[in-house]
């Protein structure tokens, strides 16, 4: 019982090695973020980020990542669905189509965009350059969230429950809303809060895709390099903190989510 | 009547909608992924293999290959070391402040690779950064050189393996850990002994993953390293800069390259995992 309840010498040096590296890795430099943005106080933070190209780009950003998330609850929900519940041939390669965007290089994403809906596009489709290109680069990145969060909640439903539903009547879209939505509504709600948050934080698919033009394609990301590349870093430190923001915002709803569904377990 | 067609329903596998919704997730994973990244490969053996032929006889790509591949493999082995020892400390102990640290450590997988590019500038850059020009009068260099690139690819690598180990070590619980010790084992012993061999598949998938996420980095690295040609320029960055000069096929064939290791990755992961649940 005590070596589960105190730290004994080895896990407590152990524990301060973990911590130092942590902290001189994430903690400090996050912190130096949000200090070199209060640095120039309140007044200069407001006017960087209330500035119209800043703005334009906020908007833009949370806009369309909210959008993709609202594609993302409905796709990967029916993703995750098929996943589950059916079984044919040839569902083991999409299950890895699934991962290829957590893992591809964010610049190879990019580049793997632009051959099928870039200037060239075999479909005639040219995104390059335009809004859409954004939605379209956060749609790739974001996909494997909301599968991956839903597929595992959907897999250990107790089908029991759904056939008792039906057998009393209730028709498949009823049994659907009323019995497994409400169960893999918090798997829902994470897996769209991650993709959220990845689509705020998104950078390397677009270099090469939306063109970054100001005011148009221009995200949040590229908005924050531009201001590091022409040396303002307390600019830079001012837009980062409201992408921090959004990142901590996101870290509290899954961490409240979780401790909701590990308490009804 | 209802009742009798839905559980004929729900008896049978099979309706029209179970086909139509295996076509649009079908449809839809073949336009976003499947599609667009068989035509990398595609453009890339246009030629037959002169483009791969000529990247890998390019001294540039082959110094940003190896560099990429370094860099990869310190971050990797650092993240493993660090995740493995967070983990068991996150599971196994209590101390104050555990709670806080648990969700701190998903951070690094939402910030942006900007944001994290500028926060690590902003401590250790060399003429105004808050540790970097000490470090820097003591000979040791981060910023524009390996070591950032080093620390930019292990903090956004950084939750993977715990991410995979902490669930496992929550399931394979204390009791055989605690007979070991009743026993007379070390904390090192039960370690190697008990604990490793239960969480070894965990681990493993955490490091490929871990593995290509760090070959894969792009923002945060541009950042660091100042993208010095033949010194601190790695693969990802070479991508951009040779799309941006008009080496469309030196491009899709570095692309290439970087894809195969992540697909890779994915498929050596998709048949461990069965394994691993078997067990």
């Amino acid at each position: 019982m005590s070596t589960t309840n105190t730290l004994d010498r080895t896990s407590g040096v152990g524990l301060g090695i973990a911590m130092t590296w942590f902290s001189l890795l994430v903690l400090i430099p996050l912190s130096a973020v949000v200090f070199t943005a209060a640095g120039g106080g309140w007044d200069l933070f407001w006017r960087t980020v209330t500035g119209e190209q800043t703005a334009a780009a906020i908007r833009l950003t949370v806009g369309q990542a909210a959008l993709v998330t609202v594609v993302n609850v409905v796709m990967g929900t029916l993703i995750a669905w098929v996943l589950v519940r059916d079984h044919f041939r040839g569902k083991a390669l999409l299950e890895v189509l699934i991962d290829i965007p957590f893992a591809l290089p964010t610049i190879v994403a990019g580049l793997v965009l632009l051959a099928l809906y870039g200037k060239d596009s075999p479909l005639g489709i040219d995104v390059a350059n335009q809004r859409s290109a954004v939605f379209l680069a956060f749609l790739f990145v974001t996909l494997p969230f909301v599968v991956r969060m839903v597929q595992p909640t959907l897999a250990e439903l107790d089908k029991e429950v759904e056939e008792a539903a039906a057998s009393l009547g209730a028709s498949r879209v009823t049994t659907f809303r009323r019995v497994i939505l409400p169960s893999i509504v918090p798997a829902i709600t994470a897996g769209a809060a991650l993709s959220f948050a990845r689509g705020v934080s998104e950078y390397g698919s677009l270099v090469l895709l939306s063109g970054n033009l100001p005011f148009r394609t221009e995200v949040t990301s590229v908005r924050i390099l531009s201001s590091i590349e022409n040396n303002n870093l307390a600019g830079a430190a001012a837009t980062a903190t409201v992408l921090l923001v959004i990142s901590l915002a996101v870290i509290v709803l899954l961490d409240v989510l979780q401790r909701r569904v590990s308490g009804r377990g | 009547m209802a009742e009798t067609r839905t559980v004929a329903r729900t008896g049978v596998r099979r309706t029209p909608t179970t086909y139509v919704l295996r076509f649009v997730v079908a449809a839809y994973l073949f336009l976003l992924v499947a599609w667009p990244v068989s035509l990398v490969v595609v453009h890339t053996f246009e030629d037959g293999f002169t483009s791969l032929e000529g990247i890998l006889s390019d001294p540039d790509v082959v110094t940003a290959l190896w560099l990429t591949v370094r860099v990869a493999v310190i971050a990797v082995v650092i993240n493993t070391v660090f995740g493995v020892g967070m983990s068991l400390l996150l599971v196994r102990q209590e101390f104050p402040g555990k709670r806080l640290l648990s969700a701190l450590i998903d951070l690094p997988l939402s910030v942006s690779p900007i944001v994290v590019g500028l926060a690590l500038v902003l401590v250790y850059g060399g003429r105004n950064g808050w540790l970097g020009p000490t470090l820097e009068s003591a000979g040791f260099r981060v910023i524009f050189s390996t070591p950032g690139i080093v620390m930019a690819t292990a903090f956004v690598a950084l939750p993977l393996v715990i991410r995979e180990v902490v669930p496992v070590l929550h399931e394979i619980g204390t009791e055989q850990e605690q007979a070991a010790r009743s026993l007379g084992a070390s904390s090192a012993q039960t370690f190697r002994r008990i604990t490793l061999p239960a969480i070894k598949w965990a681990v493993v998938y955490g490091v490929v993953l871990s593995l290509a996420r760090s070959l894969g980095e792009f923002g945060a690295v541009k950042v660091v390293s100042g993208n010095v040609l033949g010194q601190t320029r790695t693969a990802t960055l070479m991508v951009e800069e040779k799309y941006l000069n008009f080496d469309q096929q030196g491009a899709y064939a570095t692309a290439f390259l970087l894809a195969m290791v992540s697909v890779a990755c994915i498929v050596i992961v998709a048949i461990i995992r069965p394994k691993e649940e078997r067990r």
